[in-house]
């Protein structure tokens, strides 16, 4: 137990150095943009000892360093700026618009983990049948289709033909939603006992979600066969079987877990894709979300928002990593009990 | 002492190699599929002025009379709303994809892998800490968002777009050097190498280099894919490649305004994507397989 | 005369693989009385494993295809048993131990879970048996292996073990599912040389305690001089001889056992032997005849396209070779 608080520690202690190396990374980015930004948000024709004072307001006329500093200092207690566009409080437009892409997230990566998985061990196991080449083929073309041409594909299928499920937004228009406890209004409707949402809510999920994970479910599908295939040759399956384990046994006990393995390690950079895909996903489906609020911040280049919004992707981001090598480490006692040995 | 004369039988020694990995790889019919698409989309791109029906599409041609035209004999993949040949601009269109493949893995190729083998050849070391730890951050945002972020910041162009993924890019392959090379500094043969007294540069980029060759073929193979995907994604949301550049992320981004009823000008650019990207990945998981390297 | 625990009469095992059909196994034949301690030799590739994996039905049967042979158990071949029948016999008639402890180990299972299903598994036809009971069949075997501290070895992963310790894990499991039969598939093969020798010891012991039959593969020859009482010398997929151990490190007959066994340092002998030249044949092309003809210094015309049967050169002497064709004994394989 001790093992695993001190892996914990030292990489929630790694993560604070990456989080501040990466501010100043976005930064130093965010400033090298030619042109002024208080120009940008006053626009064209607002004049110019008014372009002025917001430039001194910012401290735009400071050294980067300095800038630097006071940024950092306002990020410090949560204050992110105020946005050039919205002229709101990035830190609040954050924190109202987090919980839809969370949500999002999170969905399309119970959907990536377990589809993906379930069809790689369906493969692996009917290794070189017409049930292993189908999922084959399935995963390849969701590797290689981009995620908004499914997410424009889904759309137009079904707002135009199926009009089965929804296309936009997160609740069909009318329904009140509940109230706020966590934000992400499937668990608040859970919550609330309000079940009607509950299912209206995840409806309106499904499409956005399973474009995201489209591309990293087929990815994890075909690591997870690839591993099984390979697996299923070693000795101590082999070894296993001669002591008469019956076959069930050995398949979703001893070939499952060290198979399941480098799917996990994976997960990490799949998740990287779903955080990154979202930001064109929520677009087409017009979600609500932090990463549409970010791509429309990028596309009106409000620096405030574009340095905040990808810190906070960039910190799930680390999160979701943490949380990938402490499985990983939980699964495999030769990555766990590594850990151990080097850390002494 | 790069430029070591080989001898013959080195060369034949090598003339072999290829030959038996080229047996390998043939013997895949995945992989040869990828080889013969990669030459396909090579063929139509390179002499894409040429061979394209109307080559006068891919720039601000505007002919309102032939304005969004289903497919035909005319025009195989329809006509866009400016009157535009599909074909003719998704042919130009894979050349940008290819040409911004080709430029970024030729930026983020050369800079990653001297970056991971001096990190990896000084572990232990400040470099390899200040090196690793630049890496890390570069790592902690999702390369999608990276670049986005980038772009967003620098004038829409394509060459912008280009600069923005190397950024995003480059340190995996850091990471990967990084890490061969940081297990074969103990290695017996670069050992030897280190007492009989040879330049470290020789060590560097010949003996360790040399063994990290099939990963980073590998790696490329597959990367090429990737970062064309990439690339869609970014003038998908107009901050790749600007108008009237015929770009196939760009092209479905414009055609899904008129869908479904003229569903032909952003489901060829769509389908267009899928195919380079198909055959760079069979071509590349080829490659992976011929070489022995792991997946992952 | 006894009937034999385990009979091998005629085996082909061969592999489809891209490149055409590699004939490896090509007629086996091969004996185990019940407590017989039986030796098998040969060089690297020659279907060792192959033939011991067939027996327990253990070979991906894509690639492996078995196109004539059979595997008598007490007279019932296993080939053509169904999964119940397989299940029971792996469960607990007989088991293996592999060359390579740390391969043969799941290295994601504490090697508790791993030696419990063993015993959960392991028969007593349909008995369910309780939890403690388990636990205490698995320490007791344990022990029986001479691993000091098994409640914590029960806990540990194999990665926290050592060679020698996971090769005795491996030995405890085979022995909860095997009370007729253990296949020793060179099992000190991939340790320590000073454990090598401990661990074949404590293999014999178990065996001459338990009763068991075991088939030993090594390629320390002068181990299987000590522990077995019967060796079969195997070469590139075929029998080419069977004596009693004493009998065949005495008197070698065929040209490869005489290769084979000059090969390793003798006590008595002078020095070190010649060998053999060259290297075990393409599986895709074998040599047609004898498939040892292209290697043999004693090569005769008639070997290049007939394939030696086993003549018998005396009771417990047999050897597939054209120069004993005349020695007097019945030809036993037709």
């Amino acid at each position: 137990m001790g093992r695993t608080i001190k892996f914990i520690a030292k990489r929630l202690a790694f993560s604070v150095f990456v989080l501040v190396g990466l501010s100043i990374l976005i930064f130093v980015i965010a400033r090298v943009m030619p042109g002024n930004p208080a120009r940008m948000a006053l626009g064209a024709r607002a004049p110019e000892w008014v372009v002025e004072r917001l430039r001194e307001e910012m401290h735009l006329n400071e050294p980067l360093y300095v800038q630097y500093y006071y940024w950092a200092k306002g990020a410090l207690h949560g204050n992110f700026g105020i946005s050039l566009v919205t002229r709101r409080s990035v830190a609040n437009d954050i924190k109202a618009f987090f919980p839809a892409s969370l949500e999002l997230a999170l969905y399309a990566g119970i959907f990536m983990g377990i589809i993906g998985i379930v069809l790689g061990t369906i493969s692996g196991w009917y290794a070189n049948t017409w049930v292993d080449n189908l999922v084959r083929i399935i995963s390849y073309m969701g590797i290689v289709t981009p995620s908004f041409v499914f997410a424009i594909f889904f759309v137009l299928i079904f707002s135009y033909v199926l009009e089965i499920l929804p296309t936009i937004g997160r609740l069909t228009p009318g329904v009140v939603p509940p109230p706020s406890v966590t934000g992400v209004i499937t668990f608040d409707a859970l919550i609330t006992g309000r079940f009607d949402v509950f299912f209206d809510a995840l409806k309106h999920l499904l499409l956005p979600a399973i474009s995201l994970a489209m591309g990293p479910l087929s990815q994890e599908a075909r690591i997870t066969r690839a591993s099984l295939v390979d697996n299923v040759q070693k000795d101590y399956i082999a070894s296993e079987r001669s002591c008469g384990i019956p076959e069930r046994t050995i398949m979703f006990k001893y070939l499952l877990k060290p198979s399941l393995i480098p799917t996990i390690t994976i997960y990490g950079l799949d998740f990287a894709s779903i955080l990154g895909n979202a930001f064109l996903v929520e677009l087409i489906f017009n979600w609500p979300g932090l990463s549409r609020y970010g791509m429309n911040a990028m596309l009106q280049k409000d620096l405030n928002a574009i340095t905040a919004v990808v810190l906070v992707l960039g910190l799930v981001f680390i999160i979701a990593n943490i949380v990938v090598d402490l499985t990983v480490g939980y699964l495999d006692p030769r990555i766990g009990l590594g850990t151990e040995r080097s850390s002494e | 002492m790069q430029k070591k004369s080989l001898t013959q039988e080195e060369l034949s020694r090598r003339w072999e190699n290829i030959r038996r990995n080229w047996y390998k790889f043939s013997r895949n019919p995945l992989s040869i599929t990828g080889l013969v698409m990669i030459c396909i989309i090579l063929f139509f791109t390179i002499f894409a002025p040429f061979v394209s029906p109307y080559p006068e599409s891919a720039g601000k041609f505007i002919n309102f009379y032939e304005a969004s035209q289903p497919p035909s004999l005319n025009h195989l993949c329809g006509t866009d709303a400016f009157g535009r040949d599909i074909l003719t601009r998704i042919f130009f269109g894979c050349r940008y994809s290819l040409i911004m493949g080709v430029t970024v893995l030729l930026l983020i190729v050369p800079v990653g892998v001297v970056l991971g083998l001096i990190a990896g050849y000084h572990r232990g070391s400040w470099l390899e800490i200040v090196i690793m730890r630049i890496t890390d951050i570069f790592i902690a945002v999702p390369p999608l968002i990276l670049a986005l972020a980038v772009c967003s910041v620098l004038t829409p162009s394509i060459f912008n777009a280009m600069l923005a993924i190397s950024i995003a890019w480059w340190p995996w392959y850091t990471r990967l050097v990084y890490g061969i090379a940081s297990s074969l500094k103990e290695e017996f043969f670069v050992k030897s190498a280190e007492v009989t007294g040879a330049n470290k540069m020789y060590i560097l980029f010949r003996e360790i280099l040399l063994n990290c060759i099939s990963p980073i073929l590998t790696k490329m193979s597959l990367d090429m894919g990737w970062i064309i995907l990439i690339g869609s994604s970014l003038s998908f949301v107009g901050l790749g490649a600007q108008p009237p550049t015929p770009d196939l992320g760009s092209m479905v981004a414009d055609g899904s305004k008129y869908l479904p009823d003229q569903w032909w000008i952003s489901v060829f650019p769509a389908f267009a994507i899928m195919l380079i990207v198909l055959s760079f990945n069979l071509f590349g998981d080829g490659i992976r397989d011929t070489l022995g390297v792991e997946r992952g | 005369m006894t009937k034999p625990l385990l009979e091998i009469k005629n085996l082909h095992v061969w592999f489809k693989v891209f490149g055409g059909i590699l004939r490896v196994l090509d007629g086996v034949n091969f004996t185990v009385m019940s407590e017989e301690k039986v030796g098998l030799v040969g060089e690297t590739g020659c279907g060792k494993t192959t033939t011991m994996k067939a027996i327990m039905r253990l070979l991906s049967m894509p690639p492996a295809i078995i196109p004539k042979g059979e595997i008598l158990f007490k007279g019932k071949d296993i080939l053509r048993m169904n999964r119940a029948e397989l299940q029971q016999i792996r469960k607990e008639k007989i088991s293996m131990i592999f060359q390579d402890p740390t391969a043969a180990l799941n290295p994601v299972f504490t090697i508790g879970t791993q030696i419990q299903d063993a015993v959960r598994f392991s028969g007593k036809s349909g008995r369910k048996m309780k939890k403690d009971e388990i636990k205490a069949r698995a320490m007791q075997v344990l022990k029986e292996v001479s691993l000091p501290d098994q409640e914590r070895v029960l806990h540990n992963y194999p990665i926290q073990l050592s060679g020698g310790m996971r090769q005795r894990v491996c030995i405890s499991m085979a022995l909860v599912s095997a009370s007729e039969l253990i296949i020793g598939d060179e099992p000190e093969t991939s340790l320590d040389v000073t454990i090598k020798d401990q661990i074949l010891r404590l293999l014999k012991e178990l065996v001459e305690k338990h009763n068991t039959s075991i088939i030993l593969i090594s390629h320390a020859l002068g181990t299987v001089k000590n522990m077995t009482d019967k060796v079969y010398v195997m070469y590139a997929g075929t029998m080419v001889e069977l004596a009693k151990t004493k009998d065949l490190f005495a008197h070698p007959l065929h040209p490869y056992s005489k290769g084979l066994l000059a090969a390793i340092p003798r006590l008595t002998g002078g020095g070190i032997g010649e060998g053999i030249d060259g290297h075990i044949p393409e599986y895709i092309n074998p040599p047609k005849g004898c498939r040892f003809h292209p290697r043999c210094k004693q090569v005769m015309p008639m070997c290049k396209d007939k394939k030696p049967p086993l003549f018998k050169v005396s009771e417990k002497h047999e050897v597939a070779c054209f120069l004993f064709q005349n020695f007097g004994g019945d030809c036993i394989d037709k």
